[in-house]
């Protein structure tokens, strides 16, 4: 299974050791394209946490009409393909002139409806006397949500941020269709580029692979039983 | 105004996820429907065509071919995607020792990020003293042109017999089968991890009555771990279906465009909207392609459902 990651580092050592990582960084601008990507994971996932705990918060505590219809429409959605709704979100984009913006590499991936369900199932398993004890010591709503419910799960938003981490760094299809400068290239983009151009300069493509992949490997290793057991958990969702 | 404000609290909280979500995703969807019945180019909406560009696709060779060629890496990796790791997560059950050790070796090409895999499986695969070839060599096989390679792989194996295959029994192109190993060795972690979780749920006391009976390993895997494993295998079984049709970045790094392959073998479904839609600016037709991908999606899980629900053993 490792094989393959033994090789890759190998092979980019090969004919001049670590020079080939300073040219392959030098060759195109990877710095650039880290800089793109650190924006935009770490956007979206901000993102992300703000619009899913708002909204898991209402879906879990507050009642109101149609809301059963309206989380049925959220998760509907989780069930159709990236690629099915490419095509037309590409003519929506264009038409705000958002095509090879960071809004467009960010704004449409800052609600996750995964992330929704999951933060709704943790905030569901909150006693409800929790609430009420809040609201008798002058608590507000929101203040609720703020000062008890999110302290208390913090682990479920440790794993939308794993999920969304890793989401937003390895995406691939999105962002090669909605930029096209090279400027606003991230790192996946970029790398593949990169692949087409170095077509067979081996250790250098090793050596770029490597320092793309080596940001994520170390949150891996760092957090591996939480991102594994996250994993794990996303199959139990039915 | 107090009640006023209380039945609009909730929806100041879901508005910017509902914002976000009809835009960005209700209306898309919908959208590839509506513009799925229209001509519309680079420079915008041409004209309602109705049916048109559904009849242009069953009349495009292109388009059978990329189905031919989808059908193929789905039949192949995903049966691979639940042997495969099914066969680790029983040689794992409850080897507590260096569990950490193993878990970040299978888990390792789950997180990577897929360009970075196939960057690495094209050297990995290359004719031209690339690894898999020497490895090939060490074992006394020929070299073989793998991502570069149109024949089919029944067709290769059969020809020196002088068994000839055409079409499409030649089966799928021996690029394509590289691109079903680097898929399957990606998946191999992800479905380990659901399957080990399946295991676990299972009661230690159904083996050790199996074993009072009689049953040996066999008898045990056919009798309780199967039945009671069924529900993860099911959803494994969906969910990389539903993946592997998705197959994108795989194609678009290790066969690179505009090829889609040597003689366009490794054109997968996606591959092929993606290059109609952004290299030719067919949106109209690409939109008839995503339809069409959605209800194939929507029939199979269907099937499925049906199908695994006289088999799925619910405790």
């Amino acid at each position: 299974m490792l094989l393959p990651f033994v090789w890759m580092v190998a092979t980019s050592l090969e004919k001049g050791g670590f020079s080939n990582y300073a040219e392959a960084w030098e060759e195109v601008p990877f710095g650039t394209y880290f800089l793109n990507t650190i924006v935009v994971t770490v956007l979206t996932v901000l993102g992300v946490l703000v619009s899913s705990a708002l909204a898991a918060y209402a879906f879990a505590t507050m009642e109101f009409k149609g809301r059963g219809v309206l989380f049925l429409l959220f998760l509907s959605t989780m069930m159709v393909p990236q690629p099915v709704y490419l095509v037309p979100s590409y003519v929506i984009l264009s038409r705000l002139h958002w095509i090879d913006t960071f809004a467009a590499l960010i704004v449409p991936w800052t609600v996750n409806v995964f992330s929704i369900f999951l933060l709704r199932q943790h905030f569901r398993s909150i006693p409800r006397s929790l609430y009420e004890a809040a609201v008798l010591d002058g608590c507000s709503t929101f203040g609720y949500l703020w000062r008890v419910v999110l302290p208390l799960s913090r682990s479920a938003l440790v794993t939308v941020i794993l999920f969304d981490v890793i989401g937003s760094w390895n995406s691939f299809m999105w962002p090669l269709i909605v930029t096209n400068s090279e400027n606003m290239r991230v790192l996946q983009v970029g790398l593949s580029y990169f692949n087409q151009e170095a077509a067979s300069n081996f250790p250098l493509l090793m050596a770029a692979s490597t320092f793309c992949t080596v940001p994520l490997l170390m949150l891996f290793v760092l957090s591996q039983k939480q991102i594994v057991s996250s994993y794990a958990r996303s199959g139990l969702k039915d | 105004m107090k009640r006023w404000t209380r039945s609009f609290t909730p929806l100041f909280y879901i508005m910017p996820a509902l914002a976000i979500v009809l835009v960005f995703r209700i209306v898309p969807i919908l959208g590839s429907f509506g513009v799925s019945f229209t001509e519309y180019d680079i420079g915008g909406l041409q004209r309602i065509s109705w049916f048109e560009n559904y009849s242009r696709m069953l009349g495009d060779p292109r388009f059978w071919t990329s189905v031919g060629n989808t059908l193929f890496f789905v039949l192949g990796v995903v049966p691979a995607g639940i042997v495969i790791p099914l066969l680790f997560a029983m040689l794992l059950r409850g080897k507590l020792a260096c569990k950490s050790i193993y878990r970040t070796i299978y888990f390792l090409p789950v997180v990577t990020s897929a360009v970075a895999i196939s960057v690495v499986w094209t050297w990995l695969f290359n004719p031209e003293g690339g690894p898999v070839n020497a490895l090939l060599g060490f074992f006394g096989a020929e070299p073989l042109m793998w991502l570069r390679e149109p024949r089919g792989i029944f067709e290769m194996i059969l020809s020196p017999l002088g068994i000839r295959l055409p079409g499409l029994l030649g089966g799928p192109s021996l690029a394509l089968v590289a691109l079903m190993i680097v898929s399957v060795w990606k998946s191999i972690g992800y479905n380990t991890v659901l399957f080990l979780a399946g295991l676990e749920n299972i009661p230690n006391e159904y083996y050790e009555a199996a074993r009072l009976d009689g049953a040996g390993a066999w008898g045990s895997f056919r009798h309780v771990t199967w039945p009671l494993l069924s529900p993860t295998t099911y959803y494994v079984l969906i969910m990389s279906t539903i993946v592997s049709f998705q197959t994108f970045a795989l194609v678009y790094v290790m066969t690179p465009p505009p090829g889609g392959g040597p003689l366009g073998t490794t054109n997968l479904l996606v591959f092929y909207l993606y290059q109609k839609a952004f290299d030719r600016f067919d949106i109209g037709y690409a939109s008839a392609l995503s339809v069409f991908l959605f209800l194939v999606l929507l029939g199979l899980t269907i099937i499925q459902r049906r199908l695994a629900g006289r088999r799925v053993v619910y405790e």
